[in-house]
């Protein structure tokens, strides 16, 4: 969205520079309890209605999910996905509102050469700054999760900014103050673990031994993160990554093929450098040029002299 | 009486002739037309285009070079479209010259004696058609660096296909695009070079022809078809060269 001038900068995307960092923020979360959800829809009217977007109207295909996927204007969305238990015989309803995870490592902000385009305040918010970004959609490539969408309007990239401007004067994100269940939740990232933890013992007590937080190490854990029935099967909501991280091409596009890269092309132009000052230039001698007017003489006077030669 | 001022005007005049008399005799022989060398220009110029807005995009340190171009929306918006451009004028290069950039025998022998030519002992070296195998190889490296550059260019086009592969793909065609890049970028810098250290090859690609001397001294094979001359007794035959 933009800079907010209380809101501290950890990390900047394409910058070497030290971001400004005089406050000392607790880090924010976002907890969404998926066993929680009715799957009302609400968070994503909320979203909608706060950052004054509004996505076209799209088109029933007979599922629950609408619109069928994030888009640039939909920076959240209910995946609604059915699942048959065989350990239980039931049917289990899994619902998960998905969206930006704001990422400890965020593989958007590593990918993104754009200085300042993409940002993550010291509270734990990764944010895009629009005004900078080129459109590149190299964050794209960069988000294990599969979340920011280049506008078709503008060429910008667009993802859920955890409301930094509400968080930023104190409110909580509008998708967590609209949930009619309580099942998005809002605090310090430790106030929300522990919250986790209270719901995963109550959920164990109702026979979901495989309760748990998703937190993913991979990705340094997380700002946005769920409490699953099924947290040994993350996959089963509609394909949550298992173990999310950084792919290793970007890591190494992004790391080791840009330092080497400089290197390659430096050293070639030294080697050029230092082959001239010892080996010199390579220059033709007087009796070349007289060799080669020897040599066209020698040749006009083969075709003048009779040879046959076809013409 | 016409006072003849130029040259082109008609026969040379008297005193012309003297001067020329006093300077030793150089022939020049024709080694690019002038579509050829707006061509090769052409290229050159998108070349270096696309290594700058690429370049910008490839490391912060860089960044600024986005500035050369209108910023870094601008920057993102052309550097594709001077890769198609490219992408046009190298595939005319290639039609023209791919033939004579077929190795043989000479370029065998010429690479095997690299020390000899890095180290400018041309007397030890083979006689050479039209290309050694360094310029050969600059040929062929950039055919295939392009190729691998315009693939992949297209897979990261977001703008207008990013909906065509999956980001996977597209993961690895960013790799792949910097890696090309940087190939390429790589064997361009010593394409220039060997154009600043082999004295007498710029004037082929700006004035289109060379002195018979550099032709006889690093191409004497070539020189040999053009002149009409034949191999000294026990060298290897002229090679037939592209049409």
């Amino acid at each position: 969205m933009a800079d907010y001038s209380s809101l501290d900068i950890r990390q900047k995307s394409a910058s070497t520079e030290t971001p400004p960092a005089i406050r000392r923020q607790q880090e924010v979360a976002k907890l969404i309890d998926v066993s929680k959800c009715i799957g009302c829809k609400a968070c994503q009217s909320a979203c909608e209605e706060w950052n004054d977007l509004r996505d076209d109207v799209g088109i029933n295909v007979g599922v629950y999910d609408n619109p069928h996927d994030l888009t640039a204007k939909s920076w959240t969305l209910m995946r609604f996905t059915e699942y048959e238990n065989a350990e239980t015989n039931n049917l289990e309803w899994l619902i998960r509102k998905d969206g930006c995870m704001h990422c400890t490592d965020p593989g958007c902000l590593k990918a993104c050469p754009s200085p300042g385009a993409i940002v993550q305040y010291s509270n734990g918010i990764v944010d895009f700054v629009e005004d900078h970004c080129i459109g590149c959609g190299y964050c794209v490539k960069g988000c294990p999760f599969n979340i920011p969408r280049i506008s078709k309007t503008d060429n910008k990239a667009y993802k859920c900014t955890l409301c930094s401007d509400r968080v930023a004067v104190g409110q909580a994100p509008a998708c967590a103050k609209a949930c009619p269940t309580g099942s998005i939740m809002f605090g310090t990232k430790e106030a929300m673990i522990e919250q986790a933890n209270d719901r995963v013992v109550d959920l164990k007590s109702r026979g979901f031994d495989k309760a748990g937080l998703y937190d993913p190490a991979g990705v340094g854990g997380t700002h946005v993160m769920y409490v699953l029935h099924h947290a040994d099967k993350p996959q089963l909501y509609a394909g949550l990554p298992n173990d999310p991280k950084i792919s290793p091409l970007v890591a190494f596009w992004k790391g080791g093929a840009k330092v080497m890269g400089l290197a390659t092309m430096g050293f070639a132009a030294l080697a050029g450098f230092f082959h001239y000052v010892t080996a010199g230039p390579n220059e033709v001698e007087a009796e070349e040029e007289e060799e080669a007017i020897d040599m066209k003489e020698r040749g006009a006077r083969r075709r003048d002299g009779g040879e046959i030669r076809p013409s | 009486m016409t006072i003849h001022t130029d040259v082109r005007d008609g026969e040379p005049h008297p005193p012309l002739r003297e001067v020329k008399a006093e300077t030793p005799e150089i022939m020049y022989v024709p080694r690019y037309s002038g579509l050829q060398r707006v061509n090769h220009w052409v290229t050159a110029i998108l070349f270096t285009l696309l290594a700058l807005s690429g370049l910008a995009m490839f490391t912060p340190y860089l960044f600024s070079l986005t500035g050369l171009f209108g910023g870094g929306a601008a920057t993102r918006a052309i550097h594709p479209w001077f890769g198609v451009a490219l992408v046009v004028s190298f595939a005319l290069l290639f039609l023209k010259f791919w033939r004579l950039n077929i190795p043989n025998k000479d370029d065998v022998a010429w690479s095997m004696k690299i020390g000899d030519v890095v180290t400018n002992r041309e007397d030890r070296l083979p006689e050479l058609g039209k290309y050694n195998a360094g310029q050969k190889g600059v040929f062929w490296g950039q055919t295939v660096l392009i190729g691998v550059m315009f693939v992949s260019g297209l897979m990261i086009w977001e703008q207008y296909f990013y909906e065509y592969t999956t980001i996977e793909t597209q993961r690895w065609a960013l790799l792949a695009h910097s890696l090309a890049a940087i190939g390429a970028i790589a064997i361009i810098v010593v394409h220039i070079y060997a154009g600043i250290w082999v004295r007498g090859t710029g004037r082929a690609m700006m004035r289109g022809n060379v002195t018979g001397g550099w032709a006889y001294r690093h191409h004497r094979k070539w020189l040999r078809q053009i002149t009409g001359d034949k191999p000294a007794a026990g060298a290897k035959p002229v090679e037939k060269h592209g049409p």
